[in-house]
């Protein structure tokens, strides 16, 4: 049986360095991070004050006039997913009902749409009067809550924090009627949906697939939560520049931040019979889990990074030494660091002290189930310009890590770009791209 | 990618189910072939106040009977307090050892993946309001962050913050039965659990793995859930009459009964479950998937999104509809759902759409959002099995508008060797997945 084979034809990526790719990718180059101090909230007691946030847009511009009164039904995780996918869209060359109601150029029951959502958290100050209504004796009171609180809460409020809403207003807005799923696999969750979106199109299930993923981490309870969890650097807020260390032996922790990054996937058939710009294929994809009792980090032998790894290799046919780039998860929490560097040593063997290493995080922040999805469009980026930018803030790799960190900006022919993504809970993905020659 | 062929045949080897209506599968179908209803008066939290003061919480359960590790879970909510029974049951059944660094069952780990539809854990309400109390300011109306973070600090712990992620009922999952092939989790609300399974179908027909974990895990029982279902006015106020809230196709019902709980079967290809001599307990033959592109709060009016995804799980199936012996219906008790649920079954199965029983366990079961999916499911391998259809009980005024046969308030013997499986999720993701007897 022939392999079907899957292409990228469109990117679509908002990030803490701007709110569309090429915004993202003039960031990264000029090594540019996207962290600063917060300021969707006063974080004056937060030991982390940090945050990769994306705030400077109006989300109409990006809904067709008739949807409009849904924009009131929307997080700011499905806002940023919106954007995403309408640049991607747009940037694929295909119409679709959200782009050009008159000139639809696709078949809507063969386009698939595929999303990695986080687990997004209501907004505070939306619920707070309500809850603040529902106090007797200076306390929470349940009873007061379902009699009055309750009903001061928005009817619809619910719909705003689901996650598979990412997916249903995209569908709603572009016509999307094929196979719809929201992967909820944390960080590594955009790599997962792009894995999948792939196998949705080569077993003949659409033709063409919307995949990446969503997430706003900068809400308070979300970041706190981090900062619980001992995921997020404390000692770094005067320095938001240089706060995010993926592999550098001063590393406290990470940053986290907002994101959406979001490809349009097709056959390359389909693609070539409409003659459109094709980035690259994705070559291969796996996934696989670290299983630790301390479940909140990595193994620290990065066995799970290792098989999803190896098996990604091993599913596009080609040698760890065939590799140009790779693009880790690289958080810069010293202990998750330093086992996926193990874990990504002991797939490559040899290899591992030529293959360039490029981490993101010190720029884009830890987006959530954004991460792999920005990453892909970053590895497509430097593939179509055959750069590879310095990776910042990695400045004394961290003892015993022997990955090949890329402290200068370099030119290469790239054929071969391995992202990778774990999560807290172990999960792990990794998705090969290779370049198309025409 | 390397394509590893889509011929290999998929199968059931093992079941388990902690529910409402019992914490294993025989107990749960005995209680459904009974008529009976896992719906109560709320007891998760004082709901007493609530437009809705009951819901179908799985009851006096202890997940530490079913692990011999029960620290390795002590932080889990209560969605993967379900799943570790759900899944020692099933891998039980399937001859796979658990929570041992030495599995003697013959199945490489490398190649044994988990699918979840894994519902989002609890809020930890009492951190949540009372840190929000704390910080109000009243005065200015608006919060002050600096009293939240401080009152919220206190009352946040760390691990039970990270249980509430939905990706957290997999990671309990790998840690028991070491499984470390694919892992995924999904969350396409009430459309989840046929999800997972359908895709870990296609897992196993890809050859990425030979055998996946699949199922759902949820519970939304919880006071901010439960605030968010009465807004929507989705589920039932039916306070008089907890056990008769959930009335599917009836005409005199007003929505859905929050339920809760885990369901996980053993999907294994055909060639693996021969070679360990396993029990088969059903094929899986098809999965169709769609989206209704149509609104965020409405079906579509004529069942255009279902339509599609059972056409397209007929066709994944290699069947058509007239090979249907049983359909398992989403059957929600909400006025929308079970008349759209109607309509779209009437265009697909077309002059033989009312010969085809078709039922909803969620009439004693309530809605196990996540899990819901999964846990039908079984009901249909059981269905097979045992040649006989669940009922849809509570259903003493039929909707004149809606005329199928929904197997009213008995369970029925028939010859039952194909079952088709349907879930329709909030927001438009329509999921259907159907199974056979084994042969």
């Amino acid at each position: 049986m022939e392999s079907a084979r899957i292409v990228i034809t469109g990117l679509g990526a908002v990030s803490p360095l701007g709110l569309n790719a090429a915004d993202m990718w003039s960031g990264l180059c000029a090594a540019t991070s996207g962290i600063g101090t917060i300021t969707s909230f006063d974080p004056a007691k937060f030991p982390c004050k940090l945050a990769g946030e994306v705030t400077e847009y109006k989300i109409r511009d990006y809904v067709p006039k008739s949807l409009r009164k849904s924009t009131k039904l929307m997080s700011k995780n499905i806002e940023l997913a919106i954007i995403a996918a309408a640049e991607a869209l747009g940037d694929s060359g295909l119409v679709t009902k959200g782009i050009d109601p008159d000139n639809v150029s696709v078949d809507p029951t063969r386009m698939a749409i595929n999303l990695g959502a986080g687990l997004i958290s209501c907004d505070v100050e939306e619920i707070a009067p309500a809850v603040a209504h529902s106090v007797t004796d200076g306390q929470f009171d349940i009873h007061k809550w379902g009699k009055e609180g309750l009903g001061l809460v928005t009817p619809l409020w619910l719909l705003k924090y689901l996650p598979n809403m990412l997916a249903c207003h995209i569908g709603i807005i572009h016509d999307i009627q094929g196979p719809s799923n929201t992967i909820t696999s944390a960080e590594a969750s955009a790599l997962v949906a792009i894995a999948e979106a792939a196998e949705v199109i080569e077993r003949g299930d659409s033709d063409i697939a919307l995949a990446g993923g969503a997430e706003a981490k900068v809400h308070p309870i979300i970041l706190l939560r981090q900062i619980l969890l001992r995921r997020a650097t404390t000692e770094n807020n005067d320095e938001p520049q240089r706060a995010c260390r993926p592999f550098d032996a001063d590393a406290k922790g990470s940053v986290f931040g907002d994101g959406a990054g979001i490809v349009v996937l097709e056959s390359l058939q389909n693609a070539r019979n409409r003659d459109a710009r094709i980035y690259a294929e994705i070559a291969g994809t796996a996934q696989s889990i670290s299983i630790n009792p301390q479940y909140e980090r990595l193994e620290p032998d990065g066995r799970g990074v290792q098989i999803a790894v190896t098996k990604a290799l091993c599913d596009a046919q080609i040698e760890p030494d065939e590799l140009d780039l790779i693009i880790p998860h690289g958080t810069g929490i010293p202990q998750d660091d330093m086992a996926e560097a193990k874990g990504i040593e002991a797939a490559l063997g040899q290899a591992v002290a030529d293959v360039p290493v490029w981490p993101t995080k010190s720029m884009l922040s830890t987006t959530g189930a954004a991460c792999g999805g920005l990453d892909v469009v970053a590895a497509v980026c430097a593939m179509r310009d055959g750069v590879i930018p310095a990776a910042k803030n990695c400045d004394n790799k961290i003892g015993g890590c022997n990955l090949n960190i890329v402290t200068e900006s370099q030119k290469k022919d790239i054929s071969y770009v391995l992202c990778f993504s774990y999560t807290y809970g172990g999960q792990t993905a990794a998705v090969v791209l290779k370049k198309i020659e025409d | 990618m390397t394509h590893k062929g889509t011929t290999k045949r998929v199968v059931i080897t093992g079941m388990g189910i902690v529910c409402p209506l019992g914490h294993d599968v025989e107990s749960a179908w005995a209680a459904m072939m009974a008529g009976k209803s896992g719906v109560a008066k709320t007891t998760i939290f004082d709901a007493s106040t609530f437009p809705t003061t009951f819901s179908a919480e799985v009851k006096g359960y202890d997940f530490r009977k079913f692990t011999k590790r029960p620290e390795l879970h002590k932080d889990g909510n209560r969605g993967t307090g379900f799943v570790i029974g759900a899944t020692a049951q099933a891998c039980c059944q399937a001859g796979i050892d658990i929570e041992t660094d030495t599995p003697s069952d013959e199945i490489d780990r490398l190649r044994m993946g988990i699918y979840l539809g894994a519902g989002e854990g609890s809020a930890n309400s009492d951190a949540f309001f009372s840190s929000i109390v704390a910080g109000w300011d009243d005065e200015n109306h608006r919060m002050d962050w600096a009293k939240w973070t401080l009152a919220a600090q206190s009352k946040m712990r760390a691990m039970h913050e990270l249980e509430q992620e939905s990706n957290m009922p997999p990671a309990h999952i790998a840690m028991m039965t070491g499984a470390r092939g694919p892992v995924r989790a999904c969350l396409t609300a009430c459309a989840a659990g046929t999800q997972a399974v359908g895709e870990a179908m296609m897992m196993i027909r890809r050859g990425d793995a030979d055998v996946v974990i699949a199922g759902g895990a949820h519970s939304m029982i919880h006071p901010l859930g439960q605030t968010g279902f009465n807004r929507l006015t989705a589920i039932s106020t039916r306070n008089d009459s907890p056990e008769t809230a959930s009335r599917p196709f009836t005409a005199s019902r007003d929505g859905f009964v929050l339920g809760e709980g885990a369901a996980i079967l053993i999907m294994e290809s055909l060639d693996s479950a021969k070679n360990r001599d396993a029990k088969i307990l059903a094929e899986v033959i098809g999965y169709g998937s769609s989206s209704d592109a149509f609104r965020i709060t409405d079906m579509h009016e004529e069942g255009r999104g279902a339509i599609q995804a059972i056409e397209a799980a007929l066709r994944d199936s290699q069947i058509t509809y007239k090979d249907v012996d049983y359909i398992n219906t989403h059957g929600t008790s909400t006025t929308e759902n079970d008349s759209i649920e109607t309509k779209a079954i009437k265009a697909v199965f077309k002059k033989r759409a009312k010969q085809v029983p078709a039922s909803s366990v969620k009439s004693m079961l309530g809605h196990l959002i996540g899990a819901a999916g999964a846990a039908e499911l079984i009901t249909c391998v059981l269905a097979i099995r045992d040649n006989i259809v669940p009922p849809t009980m509570n259903l003493n005024d039929p909707d004149p508008a809606l005329d199928l046969d929904y197997v009213p308030n008995a369970p029925r013997r028939c010859e039952v060797n194909i079952a088709m499986n349907e879930s329709f999720g909030f927001g438009g993701q329509n999921n259907v997945v159907i199974i056979k007897r084994y042969e």
